[in-house]
């Protein structure tokens, strides 16, 4: 079942003409002709689509949370900042099928009342800015964006922007900030966006992936949309897939495959590069838990893992993880997870805006004790150390980088923590060596096994 | 906030100034500092990739703003460069995903290679070498930012092939 | 709107935020605040200092917030309840804000001119604990020079943005702000370019730690050696109503007034400030009073002080207790003889 991908390998889909022929732009005709905006809204609630971006907040209801009441000028924000490491599939649509993008939003745009909306694009991703650029100046061509689009009295004029580096912006306020010319510094809720956002006026942001499902919703109706997928995890997901797999890529699949088809069969990822073990498994982005391999096909009662919202998070974050922006990183037995906690903390610390003091000073004690413990200068009590941080990291800052940079050191102490012991024993061991372990982690296990008399 | 103090030709002619109004024209009238992000971004690329504390105060200019506003920004990007840089600048991506595909490896063979250490520019301004966070590319590990695009599923070899390009001026940045 | 917090009631109006209403009541409730100022519009949330755990959203949903809420930016609802020093998990993230703060921050309080009014002080008195765990090296900032009425010391500051915001809220041409990310932020010019303007002091009152400090009083006097009287003048710039910090007939320093929240109470000109040090330029009402366990009022050195004794034999030809069981080895257990010499001393 494709719905994003339908139509990605069709030659020419680039252009506003081949996609018009495949069917493009129907959704949009559709909404303007024969449906009131409240009714788009209505169809996306009912489809039970939640936001691709990673946290899984369903969209139709946020979009009814958009205030129509105060009279001011309401704006569609488009987030396409897709930094999380792991996740690469928002690019993957905008370079192959940009119009689908542009036809969601001006579907979702109508829906809001939005007369002008924006395409937030990460700055790195400059080539991809401009086919969005060249696509909207085809769309404006062709009549579907500006003044009375086909002749119904409605305006839109859709712009895309583009970043410049700074994983922050992916959180809808900063983006925002952004957005308005400023740095990213993400606000204080309340106000949301929704009453209060972009040039103070109410906005909604959503993810590439979530407005890119909206054509097919309003031609095929929510309910429709709505059987696809399992439980509230309704619909396709785009999976970005790397680490040392044979097929890394872009997948789409519909929510409720199973994890072990989904790694091990060949229409998806074909097993494991070099036939390695697998070791671990981030399965959302580099802010949720990893996964050990005895919890990555089955959870920790025995059942079988799938992946959707729900399945991936079962056991909490005791024996789960989440689904999160759908990055799909695997590991096997050459990883060193201590290295890649570290890279990981490294990389939060990098990107942390440094507005609120737990994430600004946490997120850099983090990465200093996990490369101590990595360049073998961890002492014991460093471990307890970095759990206690991360502690009083989570829940305490303003956004949700705080957590993101919490969670992976959380769960890689909870599932790997004979792997940290190892390192602070046995320096030696593991001084001088590159991104690898010199020998796979299960060779040396027992040199930090519990002694029993 | 490092400050250069490498003078810089500031030049900001008539197609860039017709660059920069279509990009003014993205938003409302009364909010031009939004259009800031996009315009330093023409700017830097018209001005050898960087940005001179003159070059953001004549930014402040256009858009009617005040300096700090844009020394503020430019500062936390990271993708403004505050002092000069080598004509290629390479990316590496250095975070997880790509570093088990070996991306620190082959970014200290490219150092090795150019005699420099990463994040230093080699004598002739030529390159650059840094590394960078995630640049979603995840699956394409091990990869690189070069201008605007990126280069993918690298090897040693492609490497060799990329330096010997730009090299020839072979390499499309824009 | 009625709200809860530690057990006591208040009814305040709509709008309110938690902290607001906290100090309303006043005493040990009332949550600690590095970055929020009332006086300043849009500050508060950075510091998250002022945490607390809502454990009644309101009369219409109860339910409780699950995450603890920066009481400065979170408004009231009716029927809230609050606990703030009621809380294990609120004195727990209060520990912890307070420990992020520190371990970057500089422990040069003994030459700093803050110290004695300094806020981050105060925290760590309250909340801090007397060891580190922080074995690294501090982070370290080059020194700006911003004039010579301010004295910047970035490596103090907590980016608190109050004085961002001062000079955006007072002054039309805001020249310095906050430049770089994450914990390489710092206040700057970037061009050091003197900060000079007619309200420019403010920030050095607005600062909560030792960041800002006015150049003219630099190493001049710890500040509780200086008597604090409340005067005026007429100034055509601004209210004209300070705080003088006086040595005997010196005045060492202009300060505009701090209520005990140390809110100035009006912002005060430069003039005020820095140019009329002269007592015959003011008219003094009498002296400021400040709360009873502030740390210039504790030194004031109007109490009776207990006569410091020096016990020469006893305390320093022997050596202090525990170096001298840090040489003896305590694990190794002392004859009968050897123990006595070791209690008493063989000098």
């Amino acid at each position: 079942m494709k719905i994003l991908l339908e139509h990605a390998n069709v030659p020419g889909i680039k252009t506003y003409e081949v996609y018009r022929q495949n069917g493009g732009y129907r959704s949009v005709e559709k909404a303007i002709k024969s449906m009131t905006p409240d009714e788009v809204v209505e169809q996306v609630k009912a489809s039970g689509l939640r936001g691709r971006g990673g946290a899984g907040f369903p969209t139709g209801l946020k979009w009814s949370f958009i205030d129509k009441k105060s009279g001011k000028p309401r704006h569609l924000v488009c987030n396409a900042d897709e930094s999380e490491p792991g996740t690469f599939k928002d690019r993957y649509l905008m370079e192959y099928i940009p119009h689908l993008l542009i036809e969601g939003m001006i579907t979702s745009s109508y829906a809001l009342g939005c007369n002008l909306s924006y395409i937030y694009i990460r700055g790195e991703y400059m080539w991809v800015f401009r086919i969005l650029e060249k696509a909207i100046k085809e769309a404006y061509a062709a009549g579907w964006l500006g003044k009375n689009i086909l002749g119904s009295g409605y305006d839109l004029d859709l712009h895309v922007h583009c970043g410049a580096g700074a994983y922050i912006c992916g959180e809808e306020t900063a983006l925002i900030e952004s957005l308005e010319g400023k740095r990213g510094n993400p606000r204080i809720k309340p106000p949301f966006p929704a009453v209060s956002g972009l040039w103070s006026n109410p906005t909604v942001v959503n993810n590439v992936e979530s407005i890119s499902a909206v054509p097919w919703i309003v031609n095929n109706t929510g309910e429709e949309y709505a059987k696809i997928g399992i439980g509230r995890s309704t619909g396709t997901k785009l999976i970005s897939a790397s680490g040392h797999i044979k097929n890394p890529g872009v997948y789409e699949i519909e929510l409720g495959l199973s994890v072990d088809e989904f790694m091990n069969s060949d229409q998806y990822l074909g097993g494991m590069m070099d036939d390695r073990p697998l070791k671990a498994l981030v399965p959302g982005g580099s802010s949720v838990p990893i996964l050990p391999a005895n919890l990555i096909f089955k959870n920790a009662e025995g059942g079988d893992r799938l992946m959707s919202y729900e399945s991936l998070s079962e056991g909490g974050f005791q024996s789960g993880s989440m689904l999160g922006s759908g990055g799909f990183i695997v590991y096997n037995d050459t990883t060193c997870i201590v290295r890649n906690t570290w890279n990981f903390s490294r990389f939060y610390h990098h990107e942390s805006c440094g507005q609120c003091s737990p994430c600004r000073e946490g997120t850099g004690w983090m990465e200093k004790v996990l490369h101590r413990i990595e360049t073998g200068h961890g002492r014991e009590e460093d471990i307890e150390l970095l759990w206690d941080i991360q502690r009083k990291i989570e829940g305490n800052t303003i956004c949700p980088l705080g957590d993101a940079a919490a969670w992976p050191v959380a769960a890689a102490i909870r599932h790997f923590r004979e792997e940290f012991e190892y390192h602070v024993r046995f320096p030696e061991k593991i001084k001088n060596r590159d991104h690898f372990v010199a020998e796979p982690f299960e060779k040396v296990r027992h040199l930090v096994a519990k002694q029993e008399i | 906030m490092e400050i250069s103090n490498a003078k810089q030709v500031i030049n900001i002619d008539a197609q860039l100034m017709e660059r920069i109004n279509e990009l003014l024209s993205h938003y409302p009238a009364d909010k031009k500092k939004s259009a800031l992000l996009p315009v330093l971004h023409e700017v830097q690329d018209a001005h050898d990739n960087w940005l001179s504390i003159e070059l953001q105060d004549k930014v402040a200019e256009i858009l009617e703003i005040k300096p700090i506003e844009v020394y503020e920004v430019v500062s936390f990007y990271t993708m403004y460069n505050q002092k000069p840089i080598g004509k290629y600048m390479f990316e590496f991506c250095r975070t997880s995903c790509c570093a088990i595909r070996g991306a620190e490896n082959l970014m200290d063979y490219t150092c090795e290679k150019l005699g420099i250490k990463e994040g230093e520019t080699t004598p002739d301004g030529m390159f650059t070498v840094v590394g960078v966070e995630c640049l979603g590319a995840c699956g394409y590990a091990p990869m690189m930012q070069l201008g605007d695009y990126y280069k993918e599923n690298l090897t040693k070899e492609k490497v060799d092939q990329i330096i010997e390009d730009c090299r020839n001026g072979k390499v499309n940045l824009h | 709107m009625k709200v809860t917090i530690d057990g006591q009631e208040i009814n305040v109006e709509p709008g309110t935020t938690i902290l607001q209403a906290a100090r309303m009541i006043g005493g040990e409730s009332v949550p600690p605040a590095m970055c929020y100022y009332s006086k300043l519009k849009g500050s508060g949330g950075k510091c998250r200092c002022c945490l607390v755990e809502v454990s009644k959203g309101s009369e219409a949903d109860p339910r409780p917030m699950p995450k603890l809420m920066a009481s400065c930016v979170t408004g009231v609802m009716d029927g809230m309840e609050v606990k703030s020093i009621s809380s294990e998990r609120v004195l727990d993230a209060r520990k912890s804000v307070t420990e992020f703060l520190l371990i970057n921050h500089p422990l040069d309080c003994p030459i700093c001119d803050q110290a004695g009014e300094c806020d981050l002080q105060n925290l760590s008195f309250k909340h801090g604990s007397a060891k580190t765990r922080y074995i690294e090296e501090r982070r370290r900032f080059e020194p700006e020079n911003i004039g010579d009425k301010i004295q910047l010391h970035m490596n103090r500051c907590i980016l608190c943005y109050r004085c961002v915001m001062t000079a955006d809220q007072l002054t039309d041409n805001r020249v310095h702000g906050v430049v770089n990310r994450g914990d390489h932020a710092q206040i700057s010019t970037c061009i050091s370019k003197a900060i000079d303007n007619e309200f420019s002091g403010n920030m050095i009152d607005v600062c909560p730690v030792g960041a800002l400090t006015d150049k003219t009083f630099r190493f001049k006097q710890r500040v509780w050696f200086n008597k604090p009287f409340n005067a005026h003048r007429d100034c055509d710039k601004c209210c004209g109503k300070t705080t003088l910090w006086m040595f005997g007939n010196e005045i060492q320093r202009v300060t505009a007034r701090k209520d005990q929240y140390h809110e100035v109470e009006e912002f005060i000109c430069n003039e005020c400030r820095f140019d009329h040090k002269d007592v015959n330029d003011w008219v003094i009402e009498g002296p400021r009073k400040f709360e009873k366990d502030s740390v210039i009022n504790q030194n004031n050195y109007t109490r009776e002080i207990e006569p410091v004794k020096i016990d020469t034999e006893k305390n320093i030809l022997l050596g202090r207790d525990k170096d001298r069981k840090k040489i003896s080895m305590p694990a190794v257990p002392l004859k009968e003889k050897e123990e006595k010499v070791y209690k008493e001393g063989n000098v």
